[in-house]
């Protein structure tokens, strides 16, 4: 390893961050957008170099200031940190080069220094909570890619936007808050911040109800950023109301970030160490992850506004995520890991074509886009080809996800089958929502004639880039398999 | 002391209820903001009691008191840090909250769900 | 006598809670919580954390009280009246409390030396700060070095709010311009009020010289950049008051607020640059002198001059940008 290269793990978040206050002096038309993208762009290629050393079996750790771990602030990559940083850093990376024109719509040219600023900082603040080890650290990253991305969905055209954001900010901060209480518990019980060290250290204490408090106040609290069912409710104003880029940005990533931490702080900390606490961990989250699968795709079904459809699909599809996770086995797991990744391409897809309506049709409704399809070919068949992966259809990622999670719920024993049906069961309910879109922009009449040409060419190009991994990834999914089973097995404590 | 120990736990859950409490039942905004504050507030007291020390002083190592005993400095980082992560949401939800008064006219917020509806 | 004082205070702090969520006058509840914040600093002040104490005082008696005021003046001054009875909340948040109360009957006893969070990496930091840094405030050392890179988020998450309300609010008058009867700065000032002009003028000076002195004194005595930044915003702001706004941003013009927001931050962020550029991890201080303690106490006063820097601008954008909303 190089002496830069040894260097990643930080700069992997300071480039994003040191870059935005530099962001905020420009004032020239288009520097502001070209000097972030540039940034996540390189923030991108250090994920990409990352997720290449971990899958050589290299295991990545960086003491700041040179302090050593557990006093000083300790960063680790691993499989999971570092598929997830992928995600982070293409979810941006992708959104900024497709969105010039669609934020440029959306913001005025006077605040967009501000607004790319604030971007870089969710983005690095997203960064910061995937590669830090240390339990407090990752709150001071959680507050900046929270704030940075209230100021992102603040920047929405509909005034309904403002009181979706406060009501994101109150319930945010209470998560955040709630999580500080909890690791101030361990704190109290073992004296250390550093994950690894807590991790061996609260053995001694763990039956002691500090701790299990402070299991459960950090369970919610992350639950809450995460948007887990019943705590989803600012989920969907929240993406409704935010710029269509920041949409896709943040639906592809930001609760799957919270998710990440929850999981990491379980099985890490807690499951090896509380007597009782994997099945209470079950008991709570699988029942929760079906209501979320079965009401988020309900809701659904019957939602005429499309970001806000697209929305309570997300609710459902964090559901599955969650689903697999609860069963606690290796194959469980990795299902949940690998469909965080592909439902980020599913969904980043889906928002990437709202986008390109968004350009052309002032009102996102499904009967505004009666017979769109005419005017608009290639972006609606980027919205079927999405569609398709986002129900599982063979031959598209999200039907590798879906496959391993069928396969780990016939693992999991008699209530197997169960969860198969209903998993089922919600890919029907998805086909239904799906094809309500496609029935009204293909099949139906235009109410009167539409003038509207196809979406500008640089959103259309990266929203088909997107598009075509889903298929490749559905074809060829090698990468992310091989992290997600890394990051299962690093997370139920089995070295590969 | 031992008492006055616990009192301040006691103290810190019942401050962090009554600041939760505020943010779900109040529909003021800024009342909700205020009782944010509250709710934060209570876990500063929660980290700062845990880090006291018996016969201990603040945590400033001079010639003359070398040998002494001193509180934990690191719950006092940490909350340094949470406090000025407290003002900041602060006031970027005042802001939020100007704004949603320009544009509505009101920051209760049954009335805003009103005018949304 | 300690003992009785605590618990003085402590009930005083619940009952100031109880009065802020009652109070249906909005103006009360602000000063209120002021009262609260200054309480809860006399707490932290008698659990031996005085750079808590300070900056509570400072941050949240008096910052977020002027912000608070500033919004109250352009929002609403009364709460409406409840319209249902909320009792369902209130038993859920009864039982919450005991809950939690019966819980906090595990934790270690109160203060007591064999406690947990007394012995594994609070000893090391109080016996390394005198070998490494070599300052008395080891609550500057934890911060600026030890613990550097969530100072650094910190930093970035004040940053974030800054540039958050600029976005939001812009510097432009808003709607509500015109209407206001509330004015929060008369273009005037208070010139027209004797006293308060005569004690102001007579503050400002002695508060920068606190605020400098804050500043600079941090690794001797309680105090730093956040401090330092709290107070010097603070000066500003009542010259504001008493001068005028405008006055306030000829003193310091909007462009030099930007500029001292993004330069702060981007000082703090370079020094920890230097220790990669010197051959060293990102935040090591120790490379850049040839003498590793010169070097992390060179290291400590430059990234706490950033923090003040960044702090005293965002503070006073946010300022300005609530005043100018209420403008008439």
């Amino acid at each position: 390893m190089t002496a830069f290269h040894s260097h990643l793990p930080v700069l992997q978040v300071i480039v994003p961050m040191l870059t935005a206050p530099l962001v905020i002096l420009l004032n020239q038309k288009r520097l502001p957008w070209i000097v972030a993208t540039a940034a996540s762009l390189c923030a991108f290629a250090i994920a990409v170099t990352l997720a290449m050393s971990v899958m050589a079996g290299q295991t990545i750790q960086y003491s700041l200031g040179a302090w050593p771990a557990p006093w000083g602030i300790e960063l680790a990559v691993d499989a999971f940190s570092a598929l997830m940083l992928l995600v982070v850093t293409g979810a941006s990376s992708v959104a900024l080069l497709a969105g010039a024109q669609s934020l440029d719509k959306d913001i005025e040219h006077h605040r967009q220094p501000l607004f790319y600023a604030a971007w870089l900082l969710a983005l690095s603040g997203l960064a910061g909570i995937l590669v830090t080890a240390d339990a407090f650290n990752i709150f001071v990253f959680m507050e900046i890619s929270s704030l940075a991305s209230y100021v992102l969905i603040s920047g929405g055209p509909d005034k309904r936007a403002l009181p979706a954001v406060f009501k994101y900010l109150v319930m945010g901060t209470i998560g955040a808050t709630f999580y500080l209480i909890g690791v101030g518990l361990i704190y109290m019980m073992t004296g250390t911040l550093n994950l690894a060290d807590m991790a061996f250290r609260i053995e001694d204490v763990a039956d002691q109800t500090p701790i299990l408090l402070a299991a459960g106040f950090i369970t919610i609290g992350l639950a809450l950023k995460a948007a887990i069912f019943p705590l989803h409710i600012w989920l969907p104003n929240a993406y409704t109301y935010a710029p269509n880029m920041v949409t896709v940005f943040l639906a592809a990533c930001a609760t799957k970030v919270a998710i990440y931490v929850l999981l990491r702080f379980d099985f890490f900390v807690f499951q090896p160490n509380l007597v009782g606490h994997d099945f209470q961990f079950t008991f709570f989250l699988l029942p929760l992850s079906l209501l979320a699968i079965l009401v988020g795709s309900s809701v659904a079904i019957f939602e005429p506004k499309l970001k806000r459809l697209m929305a309570w699909s997300s609710v459902a599809q964090i559901g599955y995520i969650t689903l697999g996770a609860s069963l606690l086995s290796v194959s469980g797991t990795t299902a949940s890991v690998l469909h965080i990744f592909n439902h980020s391409l599913a969904k980043g897809a889906l928002f990437l074509v709202m986008a390109c309506l968004g350009m052309r049709i002032a009102q996102l409704r499904i009967d505004n886009i009666a017979g769109i399809a005419q005017k608009m070919p290639w972006t609606m068949a980027a919205f079927v080809l999405a569609g398709l992966s986002l129900i599982g259809v063979p031959g598209t990622a999200g039907f590798i996800s879906k496959w391993y999670l069928i396969t780990a719920s016939f693992e999991s024993g008699a209530m197997g089958i169960a969860l198969v049906v209903i998993i089922l069961i919600s890919s029907l309910m998805a086909v239904v929502y799906i094809w309500r879109i496609v029935e009204s922009a293909y099949f139906r009449q235009p109410e009167e004639d539409l003038v509207i040409t196809e979406a500008p060419i640089p959103l259309l190009l990266m929203t088909w880039v997107v598009v075509l991994m889903n298929v490749y990834f559905g074809f060829a999914p090698g990468v992310p398999i091989e992290l997600a089973t890394g990051a299962a097995e690093l997370l139920h404590g089995q070295t590969p | 002391m031992e008492l006055l120990g616990l009192y301040y736990y006691w103290v810190f859950a019942i401050l962090l209820m009554i600041g939760l409490y505020a943010v779900i039942v109040k529909l003021n905004l800024i009342k909700k903001l205020i009782g944010l504050s509250l709710f934060q507030a209570a876990v500063f007291l929660l980290y700062i009691t845990m880090g006291k020390l018996e016969g201990g002083t603040a945590p400033i190592v001079t010639d003359a008191n070398a040998n002494g005993l001193f509180s934990n400095p690191l719950p006092q980082v940490l909350i340094l840090t949470a406090i000025v992560v407290g003002i900041s949401t602060m006031a970027l939800g005042l802001g939020i909250v100007i704004r949603i008064k320009e544009e509505y006219g009101t920051i209760e917020e049954d009335e805003i769900q009103e005018i949304d509806k | 006598m300690t003992v009785i004082f605590g618990f003085f205070l402590l009930t005083l702090l619940l009952i100031t809670a109880v009065a802020i969520v009652q109070s249906q006058n909005l103006f009360v509840s602000v000063m209120l919580s002021g009262m609260f914040s200054l309480l809860l600093a006399v707490n932290f002040f008698l659990l031996d954390a005085a750079d808590v104490a300070l900056t509570e005082a400072a941050v949240g008696a008096g910052i977020s009280t002027v912000l608070l005021l500033s919004a109250l003046a352009i929002t609403a001054k009364h709460e409406k009246a409840p319209s249902s009875s909320r009792v369902g909340a209130l038993i859920i948040v009864i039982i919450a409390t005991l809950v939690l109360i019966y819980a906090t009957l595990g934790n270690p006893q109160f203060a007591d030396p064999n406690a947990p969070v007394h012995q594994h990496v609070a000893p090391w930091y109080l016996d390394k700060t005198a070998e490494a840094i070599d300052i008395p405030n080891v609550v500057t050392a934890v911060l600026g070095s030890f613990r550097g890179y969530d100072t650094l988020g910190e930093v970035f998450v004040v940053f974030t709010a800054g540039i958050g309300v600029l976005f939001l609010l812009g510097t432009q008058p808003g709607p509500f311009a015109q209407s206001n009867p509330f004015k929060l700065t008369d273009p005037k000032g208070l010139r027209h009020y004797l006293i308060p002009r005569v004690v102001g003028r007579m503050l400002i000076p002695f508060i920068l010289l606190f605020g400098l002195y804050v500043q600079f004194h941090g690794e001797y005595g309680p105090g730093g950049g956040f401090q330092a930044g709290a107070l010097i915003a603070a000066a500003i702001i009542l010259f504001a008051l008493l001068e005028g706004e405008n006055s306030a941003l000829k003193v310091i013009p909007r462009s030099v607020l930007i500029g001292l927001i993004a330069g702060g931050a981007l000082l703090y962020g370079v020094v920890g640059l230097f220790g990669i550029f010197l051959g060293s991890n990102f935040l090591d201080y120790s490379v850049l002198s040839s003498n590793p303690v010169k070097g992390q106490q060179m290291g400590l006063l430059i990234i706490e001059a950033g923090v003040g820097i960044t702090v005293t601008g965002v503070l006073l954008s946010i300022f300005h940008a609530f005043a100018a909303r209420g403008k008439f």
